[in-house]
């Protein structure tokens, strides 16, 4: 059963709630996705640790309901 | 063996790591594909280790790692990140920088 983007953007933003979330569905197929998610609280973690935070807020669905999700994270400018 | 020290072996015993899905000649993902070409680039000689030949070894990395997907790739005994992570490095040059600290052979490749 694939995820839609909005329910991906509120989990992630329940995990993180400082966090800037884009998403996009690359194929159209509701199973493939790129967020982007920047964050604050990022700040002094290592990119492991900040995809980590990203992987707990979805609670599980990374790697099973949600089979592609291209990741990038990243602090706010300025 | 259980399959955490078996993981640990592999990790602690070879310079460069990769689990993915299929082997370094035939990639089964495209995800593992390309941390494979981006290893091939480099010319960092590394061990490929697939993931779809063993269901304890696919479940075991996730939980050694505490990361939920493949590929999953390491350095000297250091997990370095799945393929985002690892492309994102290449391309800032990072990855090289990585490889050359921990005194690891890289071809040399024109600066970006």
């Amino acid at each position: 059963m694939p995820m839609n983007a909005n329910d991906i953007e509120k989990l992630i933003k329940a995990g993180i709630p400082d966090a800037e979330v884009t998403i996009r569905d690359l194929a159209g197929d509701g199973d493939h996705y790129a967020a982007t998610v920047i964050a604050e609280s990022f700040r002094g973690k290592s990119r492991v640790q900040q995809h980590q935070l990203v992987y707990n807020a979805l609670k599980g669905q990374m790697g099973g309901t949600l089979h592609a999700l291209a990741l990038q994270t990243g602090l706010p400018e300025g | 063996m259980a399959i955490d020290q078996f993981i640990d072996n592999e990790v602690k015993g070879n310079d460069v790591v990769l689990f993915m899905k299929g082997t370094p000649q035939f990639p089964m993902c495209g995800f593992s594909g390309q941390v494979v070409q981006i290893l091939d680039y480099l010319g960092v000689p590394y061990k490929g280790l697939n993931v779809l030949e063993n269901e304890e070894l696919r479940n075991g990395i996730k939980t050694y790692s505490n990361w939920p997907t493949i590929p999953q790739l390491y350095v000297k005994g250091e997990f370095v990140g799945g393929c985002d992570i690892v492309r994102e490095m290449f391309q800032a040059g990072e990855l090289q920088s990585l490889m050359k600290e921990k005194g690891l052979p890289v071809k040399d490749t024109a600066p970006a």
